[in-house]
């Protein structure tokens, strides 16, 4: 059985379609990446995965059950973050950790909801109102919020979004032990380096449709090796260099390249044409690079 | 179980927090109108035969609050969390459409009952007020107060901004409530605006209520009560249906 099962997912909103034709497989335990830029549909199919938003067709389950259908199984199943820092402003974190337990049928469990506070750093603020609380502390509420009922899925919309350095450790420290406890774990953010370092696995979105879906490991591969990049002046780039290159990131001109040694030839041609090398830098490709190509691809 | 225990009790939290503004200022609001009206208008008019005008006031007054009460509940509520958006805290769950109601509905109840009483308690002292049939008067205030806050659901659910529900309350909770005969019987309209305010259900509410204080009524209580409670039926529906369809909830 799936975690996440997304099939066929259509979403239409007026003229708009969000997502068209979304197939998707999670596997548990799997800590997975979704990724795109603005508007490509993550929130979209996260919203309906957890049954905020109606999909126009298709299908979506949850560890085997129906989001539609079999709905109070799905969600007692599954944790979301939302990516919105929203609270109710009428009640202690405590108070709105509590209730949070109790909306998903479960007991009373003060140990549990000591040690997520705990975890998630929010122990000495467990009688503060949410109202008094910063940006920071309330994301961590929001986090808190998502785990009280030990979800199998846990879902993390750009959880990081405009949070602190320690926040971040804290949270991926906390989410990593999650992960390795056997809970699947899903997350959106545009720190394509949290991505790079976190996700087994990544799907990128585009207009609502998936445009890549591999191992971080594959992903990274398609970028074979390093790329070389130029800051570059005087004459055009000679059309034998052409296929080496990558997406160009102004005003760099980028190229693909094996191992060091490709680095002198592909000088040598450029000097050659009479190109002057105003600036030079070295790099290991990394997911942005594979994110910008995909996405320039994907046009 | 412990979902619709949770959010009843979060739902009577919420305005308990805020008490002043959510149970004494009504009580306040409707001890003025017993002042001054009870002042200006007991020695001059008398609606039912041996009551007091004041005493005939009073009961009128408590199921006004009753019924405001239980709609400002369930209504400011839902367009709070929709618009601050911490209702996704309670899509996210498996509550079921059921619990919500229940919650919602029961936590409205709760809120017009307490104000309700408040009202009593702070306006008895001035007559004597008789109460015939007590068990007249529980029902048509529960019934009332269920029937608003099912309303309440409803308005909260349509409303995209608080200038809606304002509106709502402003042109329709209100009106009704004053014309439904809180500070005067029905047979004191001329015949054309008697037959207006039979189309008005706050007037049921009101006259069934009122006869359980003093066991005069300007219609039977067994009709006022049928379709009192085919107004809470009706409301019921509606609003369940909106909260199983996810209208205006999940897009």
């Amino acid at each position: 059985m799936s975690a996440i099962q997304i099939s066929r997912i259509k979403k239409n909103y007026a003229t708009l379609q969000a997502l068209d034709d979304v197939s998707l497989t999670i596997e548990q335990g799997e800590f997975f990446g979704l990724l795109g830029p603005n508007g490509a549909g993550k929130t979209t199919l996260i919203s309906i995965i957890a049954g905020l938003v109606r999909a126009s067709s298709g299908h979506v389950s949850v560890m085997g059950h129906d989001v539609v259908a079999d709905y109070r199984a799905a969600r007692s199943q599954l944790g979301v973050v939302p990516q919105e820092l929203v609270f109710d402003p009428f009640f202690t974190v405590q108070e709105t950790l509590r209730m949070q337990l109790g909306y998903f049928g479960l007991p009373r469990n003060d140990a549990w909801l000591d040690e997520v506070m705990e975890n998630l750093g929010l122990s000495d603020k467990a009688n503060a109102n949410m109202r008094s609380l910063s940006g920071g502390m309330k994301r961590r509420v929001l986090i808190a919020q998502a785990l009280v009922h030990k979800p199998p899925v846990i879902i993390l919309d750009e959880p990081t979004a405009g949070v602190d350095v320690e926040l971040r450790q804290t949270l991926w420290k906390f989410i990593n032990r999650l992960n390795r406890d056997g809970h699947t774990i899903v997350l959106t953010t545009h720190y394509l380096e949290e991505a790079e370092e976190l996700c087994h696995r990544i799907a990128m979105l585009k207009s609502g449709q998936v445009v890549a879906l591999d191992t971080t490991r594959a992903l990274l591969q398609r970028i074979a090796g390093s790329q070389l990049k130029l800051r570059l002046s005087g004459a055009p780039i000679p059309i034998s260099l052409h296929p080496q290159q990558a997406l160009a990131e102004s005003p760099y001109t980028i190229f693909r390249i094996n191992n060091s040694s490709d680095v002198e030839p592909i000088l040598a041609s450029l000097r050659q044409a009479g190109c002057v090398v105003d600036d030079l830098q070295l790099q290991q490709a990394d997911l942005e690079d594979v994110f910008i190509q995909i996405m320039g691809e994907a046009k | 179980m412990i979902g619709f225990q949770t959010l009843f009790y979060k739902e009577i939290l919420r305005f308990w927090k805020v008490a002043t503004q959510t149970v004494t200022a009504p009580v306040l609001t409707a001890l003025l109108y017993v002042l001054i009206f009870g002042h200006v208008l007991d020695a001059h008019v008398q609606v039912f035969q041996g009551v007091r005008y004041t005493a005939f006031l009073i009961p009128g007054l408590v199921m006004m609050s009753i019924l405001q009460n239980a709609f400002a509940n369930s209504s400011s509520s839902l367009i709070q969390s929709k618009i601050t958006g911490n209702l996704v805290f309670i899509l996210l769950t498996p509550l079921s459409y059921w619990e919500w109601f229940a919650a919602y509905v029961l936590a409205s109840v709760v809120r017009g009952i307490a104000v309700g009483v408040g009202v009593l308690v702070f306006t008895v002292w001035f007559v004597d007020l008789s109460f015939v049939a007590p068990l007249w008067i529980l029902t048509f205030a529960l019934l009332g107060a269920g029937m608003l806050g099912a309303l309440g659901i409803i308005a909260g659910i349509w409303a995209e901004k608080f200038d809606h529900i304002a509106a709502f309350q402003n042109f329709i909770i209100m009106p009704a409530t004053f014309l439904s005969g809180v500070f005067y019987s029905l047979h004191s309209l001329p015949p054309i605006w008697l037959t207006v305010s039979r189309f008005n259900p706050f007037f049921y509410m009101i006259d069934g209520f009122r006869y359980g204080f003093f066991g005069q009524s300007d219609i039977n209580p067994l009709q006022s009560l049928l379709i009192v409670f085919a107004f809470f039926i009706l409301l019921s529906g509606v609003a369940l249906g909106m909260l199983k369809s996810g209208y205006k909830l999940r897009n």
